[in-house]
């Protein structure tokens, strides 16, 4: 958290400091399948979120001890690049809370692969943050879904993620960078949209039982929006698979 | 998964079926807890803690610093894990694994988001203040590590002294007063094992789990969370993990409170 001392007015007039209601999520924007060379890819844009997600595989396991003959393993890299913040320049590759990111991560996709199916072989998946403004795991984590579909990898559904957390009294939605650094909770979320299964918690602040219950009601919510676009993107990209081979 | 391990899981999946535990506790029992304050005497604040069978040492190391350029009235905290080879079989040395760096990261969040540590008091003058090196040594793995840490950290700050500051100097034989604490966190970790879920995992309950989800708490307010493994919890399940959660602070606290001998 930065110094209260710089606290801006995180809620002018009933609107958040972007202008947005509490509950409305930033303009998102999903495209599937813009790079080549993986086996899947998307590319989010949520507010001034830029994330790429790539995911390689089902492939030999590297190294070969690690293979497990009942199932594939996963492995999920997180990371932000030197660049992605308004602060100052970072270091390349996963620090501390980038690595504690990966394996929750990696934990929420180990539920919905059907990992049964990819006996002794492993499901990499990337996800690199190129410009970060809060909310980047869950962007992350909703662009990694549509990666692993891109890749044509069988999976049980189809997951997203959004952070609530609190600002003052209020219980609001998928804050931004400041309202990240400045809020009172901060409770990223995945879900499972089709029994609405939490795969991945994590909160620090403060936040009460009723408070907490709500959060949780709006993230679920507004998951069905976030679910339409991730179908919207596939389907898109379908589309324009079937344009370039001339079939209608 | 070891083979012995998978023949384990499935003894206390067949256990709970009947609705018992491998130790006979109650879903939401803890297993014994004992508290050792300031067994390290060199360092400014320690304290080893038992649950079970799982050991855990924490050890706090206050140094002179700077505050951070975002946070000029500060001082700073940090924390580390160590999971000691000596601790269990798979424990191997090197590089801090994500396990270490999620269990250190977790117990962080739940003592800084219940602003447990008073950091404006750490500041001793313009550009100089404290900053508090909390290191976790886990001696023995039993199971829920997160629990075990929490206690510990809190009970070694329970414990800290500020050295005295001198002439620009650090006296580390003379320590002048407790360390400014503002709050208490506990935190209760849960193991979903199947439709079951137990408060404490011991290892081969851990062993077995599908989903764990750890809750720091103030009494009054949930501080941090963090769920791990790759199963699934339900909207209800969490809200009842909370409630438990919630429900053994008072005990947890004080244990520590009698312990340490400081309460607030």
């Amino acid at each position: 958290m930065a110094s209260l001392a710089n606290k801006p007015d995180l809620i002018v007039n009933g609107k958040r400091i972007d202008g947005r209601d509490f509950d409305e999520l930033r303009p998102i924007k999903i495209e599937a399948g813009m790079l080549k060379n993986a086996d899947g890819s998307a590319y989010v844009e949520w507010g001034n979120n830029k994330i790429l997600a790539g995911v390689y595989g089902p492939k030999e396991v590297f190294p070969r001890h690690m293979a497990d003959p009942a199932k594939a393993i996963i492995k999920c890299r997180y990371t932000m690049a030197p660049f992605s913040s308004l602060a100052e320049h970072g270091r390349t590759g996963p620090n501390r809370r980038a690595i504690e990111i990966s394996k929750v991560t990696k934990e929420v996709f180990e539920n919905v692969v059907m990992l049964n199916e990819f006996p002794n072989s492993e499901i990499d998946i990337f996800i690199e943050v190129l410009q970060g403004d809060g909310g980047t795991r869950a962007a992350g984590i909703t662009a990694a879904s549509v990666a692993l579909a891109n890749a044509g990898i069988y999976m049980r559904d189809l997951v997203y993620a959004v952070s609530a957390g609190r600002i003052e009294d209020k219980i609001v939605l998928d804050f931004n960078m400041i309202e990240d650094n400045y809020s009172e909770a901060d409770m990223p979320i995945a879900v499972a949209p089709r029994n609405n299964e939490i795969l991945l918690l994590q909160m620090d602040g403060g936040l009460t039982r009723e408070q907490l219950k709500q959060a949780i009601g709006m993230v679920l919510e507004a998951g069905k929006k976030i679910s339409a676009m991730q179908k919207e993107a596939l389907n898109e990209n379908y589309r324009k698979v079937a344009e370039q081979y001339g079939q209608k | 998964m070891e083979a012995i391990d998978i023949i384990k899981s499935n003894y206390i999946r067949e256990l709970l079926t009947n609705g018992v535990r491998e130790d006979a506790r109650g879903p939401n029992d803890f297993r014994g807890v004992s508290i050792k304050p300031g067994i390290i005497e060199h360092a400014e604040g320690s304290a080893q803690v038992d649950l079970g069978a799982t050991k855990v040492l924490a050890g706090v190391k206050l140094v002179m610093g700077e505050p951070m350029a975002d946070t000029p009235d500060q001082g700073t905290i940090s924390m580390a894990a160590e999971l000691l080879p000596l601790a269990s079989a798979e424990y191997e040395t090197g590089p801090p694994s994500p396990q270490s760096i999620e269990l250190a990261r977790v117990v962080d969040r739940g003592i800084r988001a219940g602003n447990c540590v008073d950091l404006a008091d750490l500041l001793v003058a313009e550009g100089k203040a404290w900053s508090v090196f909390v290191d976790l040594y886990i001696l023995n793995y039993a199971g829920n590590l997160f629990d075990a840490s929490e206690l510990a950290v809190m009970s070694a700050l329970m414990n800290t002294k500020v050295p005295k500051y001198e002439d620009d100097k650090v006296v580390r034989e003379e320590r002048i007063k407790d360390i400014k604490l503002d709050n208490i966190v506990t935190s209760a970790t849960f193991a979903k094992i199947g439709d079951h879920v137990l408060l404490d995992m011991n290892r081969n309950e851990e062993n077995a789990a599908d989903a764990r989800l750890t809750v720091a708490t103030d009494g009054s307010a949930v501080r941090a969370m963090q769920k791990g493994l790759s199963g699934g919890i339900s909207v209800k399940e969490i809200d009842d993990m909370v409630g438990i959660a919630l429900a053994k602070h008072g005990e947890l606290k004080n244990l520590m409170e009698k312990a340490t001998k400081r309460s607030l």
